[in-house]
């Protein structure tokens, strides 16, 4: 991003920035060989699975791919819910 | 010893496979190598004529595949440097005159004859992809800084990764100064950190190219060409010189005016 740019404070995110977003979303998705959508699907299934053992934050569940290099993997932030009566120690 | 055999591929047609191919055989010869050109463009024959040599061709690499000649009479060598061959496609054939095991030979007999085999692939990844990377000792990845195009290169290296082919370097072809500096383009940075592949090279988009093609004269050629410096130094970096990246110029008030050189 050039000085100009930083100097008015441009708001709107560059062209630039906008390919390199969208290149980094294609890029997961292809190299996974999962849609966008079946990650949402994947997503509601976890939750019913995980929900049938704990007790979580559904709301607040979210998951991603991640790539380090050229390696993809699938992270998955499951929040419990605040345990009301947990015990102070075993 | 035999010589290194190298795929220039894409994936997405039209990012400047033929260009490159065309510019780094002639960098390489007037190097002192010696080079044979194959392009695997079967029914979409260009190098002959990026090159200037589509004159004099005889026969061609699927002439010779089905025992039609001798393999030096499918190369036509270059008057300004002997060292230089291209074996031309065949133009009134297609992908599948050529199998994986066809090209497998011609290139491992090419490379007894030369110190680099520079094989232009076809776009796609279909059977011309697979027929041109399979020999392959490196595969140059040529992009545009453009959405589509880093897709298409993204594909071709997690194909050359699963397929257990040859490793890739990049090339990123056509990148503006300005619009780089204006932000309204990829920058090499950026795509390079997507791709997370090693860097050949940077060449910029550069009107001369338009020219040199019209002239059969590839910008290699031509010293005061931007892109023809980049190609020069791809050229020196494919033989082991390391050779620093070319800050980006702009062209100057004088090369805008009169549009070229
Ligand atoms: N750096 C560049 N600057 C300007 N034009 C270019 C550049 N590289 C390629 N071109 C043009 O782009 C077009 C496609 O190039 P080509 O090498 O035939 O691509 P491919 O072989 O990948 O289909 C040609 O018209 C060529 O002149
Ligand atoms: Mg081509």
């Amino acid at each position: 991003m050039n000085l100009l740019n930083r100097l008015l404070r441009r708001r709107d995110p560059s062209g630039q920035d906008i390919a390199a977003q969208r290149l980094r979303l294609v890029l997961t998705h292809d190299r996974a060989n999962i849609s966008p959508g079946i990650l949402a699907l994947l997503k509601d299934e976890l939750i019913a699975v995980i929900s049938r053992h704990l007790e979580i934050d559904a709301e607040k569940v979210q998951v991603n791919f991640t790539e380090d290099q050229r390696e993809t993997r699938l992270v998955a932030d499951i929040p419990l819910m605040q345990a009301r009566h947990r015990r102070s120690s075993d | 010893m035999a010589g290194k055999i190298i795929t220039i591929s894409s994936g997405k047609g039209g990012v400047g496979k033929t260009t490159t191919t065309a510019n780094l055989g002639l960098g390489l010869a007037m190097l002192g190598e010696r080079v044979i050109c194959i392009d695997a463009d079967i029914g979409l024959r260009n190098l002959d004529v990026m090159l200037g040599l589509e004159n004099r061709i005889v026969y061609d690499i699927v002439n010779y595949i089905e025992g039609h000649c001798r393999l030096r009479q499918a190369m036509v060598r270059d008057k300004r440097f002997p060292e230089l061959y291209l074996m031309p496609a065949a133009q009134t054939r297609d992908k599948n005159a050529i199998s994986v095991s066809d090209m497998k030979r011609v290139a491992h007999e090419a490379a007894e004859l030369a110190d680099y085999v520079l094989i232009d692939s076809p776009a796609g990844i279909e059977q011309g992809f697979r027929y041109s990377v399979t020999p392959a000792d490196l595969v140059l990845i040529v992009t545009n800084p453009e959405v589509a195009s880093v897709r298409d290169a993204d594909r071709v290296i997690g194909l050359l990764e699963a397929e257990g082919w040859a490793p890739a370097q990049l090339i990123i072809n056509r990148i503006k100064p300005d619009l780089v500096r204006r932000g309204e383009m990829l920058d090499a940075d950026t795509v390079l950190d997507l791709l997370a592949i090693s860097l050949l090279g940077i060449v910029q988009e550069d009107p001369n190219i338009l020219i040199a093609s019209n002239r059969g004269q590839p910008v290699v050629l031509d010293d005061h060409s931007i892109a023809g410096q980049s190609f020069r130094n791809v050229a020196r970096r494919l033989r082991g010189e390391d050779v620093p990246f070319e800050p980006l110029k702009s062209p100057s008030i004088l090369q805008r005016i009169f549009g070229a050189r």
